[in-house]
């Protein structure tokens, strides 16, 4: 049917009826107009305060636009920290960084995902599971500064782990895994459960279902989610400083219970020396941070592609 | 109070229902049915909306174990066994008691992958040339070989509605049950595909035994051997009102209610 017959038959319906005619037309427009021409202006105002940001930091660590000293070398990322600002490198924390990051996955994404799977297809509904959903969800909004608190108690303390890279990395862990059980019973929740009924009606088993049918359907989401919450951790300082990471650490870590820092602590302690030279250094180190944070991000949005359901 | 019509059987029972009644929490779906199923018959279920069809027929199959609330009391014997009794494993009885469902279900995953799974969660220890035969049999057998055999390997939600429809008859046909159970298969189809799936249901019944849930008077009368008639009492407790011969249950309803609702006067 074409577009005119279309309007051809509604008009003769609307004929029929009484007709209130639309109202306050060109004012209705108006505050849409208006609705548009704010929403523009509040994200030109966000995204050129962030471009700005960017274009300093860029600047101060590498002198672009000022035609200043470029701290972003070889030796900032093959140096360890030093007094002398010209002789100071980030090589400890960006290793402690990456050797936090990578073990905080390994405890919390298994823990997170096994956590989110028996919550969606294994746990009965009874008041037990409910109190534990609901602080599942309360957890993932408490500051992080009480996750180093209960890290020092539990990790460096009780567990003797002391200020250690291992303590660092299970005390992010704690704070990423309630992100990651919330962001895996979504994407497992999101799986059609006709599609559990065809895997149990022939004859298949809860685990084989949850892992030849559930997971596969929902492992984009789950994976996207977990690296955003780990994310989150990278850029995480409060809880590492409160468990007592160091920020002075002129080597690398050898094994999971040495001293440690990461890059977020780096900058802050740079930031808060005298020397100017140490302001550009930060920035330097903000750079390789955004850096990371941007590879783990696109990483995320190219699984999330990757899986993208056909449901 | 159940009218049961004199039936000429030459077949075993496949299912009997003896006196089930099935809960969700404390609501009574389905009262007191009694219901016997003659092996390599299609036998019909029909009744208004909500009367505990679907309720009837996942008891055969224990799919209502996955729901929390469900529970059935009475007897349902399967090779003179009871299904619920202490002991029996669910997951044996689904894979001896197939599924076909209202919307096609394929996998996300190739047609061949689709009609494979059964066998391969099973434990089944085929060759890929056994596999290859067994997936190849049970595709001919939903009378979808001649469509799909030059794209196995194309995923399962490619086809159309009925194809895929046919593709999850293909799919239970694998793990080689006895009795094969269909929740409306055609409510989502089209008349040509409806009729197609009809078709096959009567190659079937040579093989197998097939209990399927209609609304379709025309369905119901044209493909079924047996018809049971449900509708929900004021409690709106489910109970089967009549059954019997297909024939007699559309040509000489004894209950007037069947009468009514065959005649289309409510429901
Ligand atoms: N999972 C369930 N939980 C609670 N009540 C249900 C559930 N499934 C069905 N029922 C109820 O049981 C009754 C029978 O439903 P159903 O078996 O689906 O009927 P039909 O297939 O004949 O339309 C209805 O009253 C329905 O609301
Ligand atoms: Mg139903």
């Amino acid at each position: 049917m074409s577009a005119q017959e279309q309007l051809g038959v509604k008009a003769q319906t609307v004929e029929t009826s009484v007709d209130r005619g639309s109202g306050n037309l060109k004012w209705r427009h108006f505050k849409g107009k208006i609705l548009t021409v704010l929403g523009w202006f509040s994200i030109i105002f966000g995204l050129g305060m962030l471009l700005v940001l960017i274009l300093d930091v860029v600047n101060k660590a590498t002198g672009i636009f000022s035609g200043g000293t470029n701290w972003l070398t070889w030796e900032f990322f093959n140096n360890f920290d030093s007094r002398f600002p010209a002789r100071a490198g980030a090589k400890a924390a960006i290793y402690g960084t990456l050797y936090t990051i990578t073990l905080t996955i390994f405890f919390a994404f298994p823990l997170g995902v096994a956590a989110a799977i028996y919550l969606e297809e294994y746990a009965k509904d009874n008041w037990f599971t409910r109190l534990v959903e609901i602080n599942i969800s309360n957890l993932a909004a408490v500051p992080s500064i009480i996750y180093g608190l209960l890290g020092l108690q539990v990790f460096v303390r009780w567990f003797a782990f002391g200020r250690s890279i291992l303590a660092g990395a299970l005390t992010l862990a704690l704070l990423v895994v309630p992100i990651i059980i919330v962001a895996s019973r979504e994407s497992i929740r999101a799986v059609p459960s006709s599609l559990r009924q065809a895997s149990y009606a022939l004859g298949a088993t809860r685990w084989q279902t949850v892992w030849h049918v559930v997971l596969p359907q929902s492992i984009g989401g789950i994976l996207t989610g977990s690296i955003l919450a780990v994310s989150r951790a990278i850029g995480e300082t409060a809880p590492l400083i409160t468990i007592g990471a160091l920020t002075f650490v002129p080597f690398l870590p050898r094994n999971l219970f040495d001293v440690f820092t990461v890059l977020p602590i780096q900058i802050f302690n740079w930031t808060s020396r005298p020397n100017d030279d140490f302001r550009a250094l930060a920035a330097a180190g903000i750079l390789v941070l955004l850096a990371i944070l941007l590879t783990i991000n696109a990483l995320a949005i190219y699984l999330r592609n990757r899986y993208q359901k056909r449901y | 109070m159940t009218i049961i019509h004199e039936m000429d059987r030459s077949n075993p029972n496949a299912i009997e229902a003896r006196n089930m009644s099935v809960y969700y929490g404390s609501f009574r779906a389905v009262k007191n049915v009694n219901l016997a199923i003659e092996k390599n018959r299609i036998t019909a279920l029909i009744g208004p909306s909500g009367c505990g069809k679907s309720t009837v027929l996942r008891s055969f199959n224990r799919m209502n174990d996955l729901v929390a609330s469900a529970r059935v009391e009475g007897e349902i014997l399967f090779h003179g066994e009871n299904i619920y009794a202490p002991g029996v494993d669910p997951v044996n009885v689904r894979r001896r008691i197939g599924m076909v469902f209202q919307k096609p279900n394929p996998f996300p995953k190739s047609i061949y992958e689709n009609v494979a799974y059964g066998p391969r969660i099973n434990g089944w220890k085929l060759s890929k040339s056994q596999m290859d035969e067994l997936v190849e049999r049970s595709l001919r057998g939903a009378a979808l070989w001649d469509e799909v055999k030059d794209k196995l390997n194309q995923n399962g939600l490619s086809l159309s509605g009925g194809q895929q429809q046919r593709l999850c008859i293909a799919r239970a046909l694998a793990v080689e049950p006895e009795v094969i159970l269909m929740d409306e298969p055609c409510s989502a189809l089209d008349p040509i595909s409806t009729l197609k799936i009809e078709e096959l249901m009567f190659e079937l019944r040579q093989n197998y035994t097939i209990i399927i849930v209609t609304h379709n008077m025309q369905q119901a009368s044209r493909a079924s051997d047996y018809t049971a008639f449900f509708l929900m009492d004021s409690d709106r407790a489910g109970q089967l009102i009549e059954y019997g011969p297909t024939s007699q249950i559309f040509q000489n309803p004894k209950d007037e209610r069947t009468e009514q609702y065959i005649s289309g006067r409510f429901g």
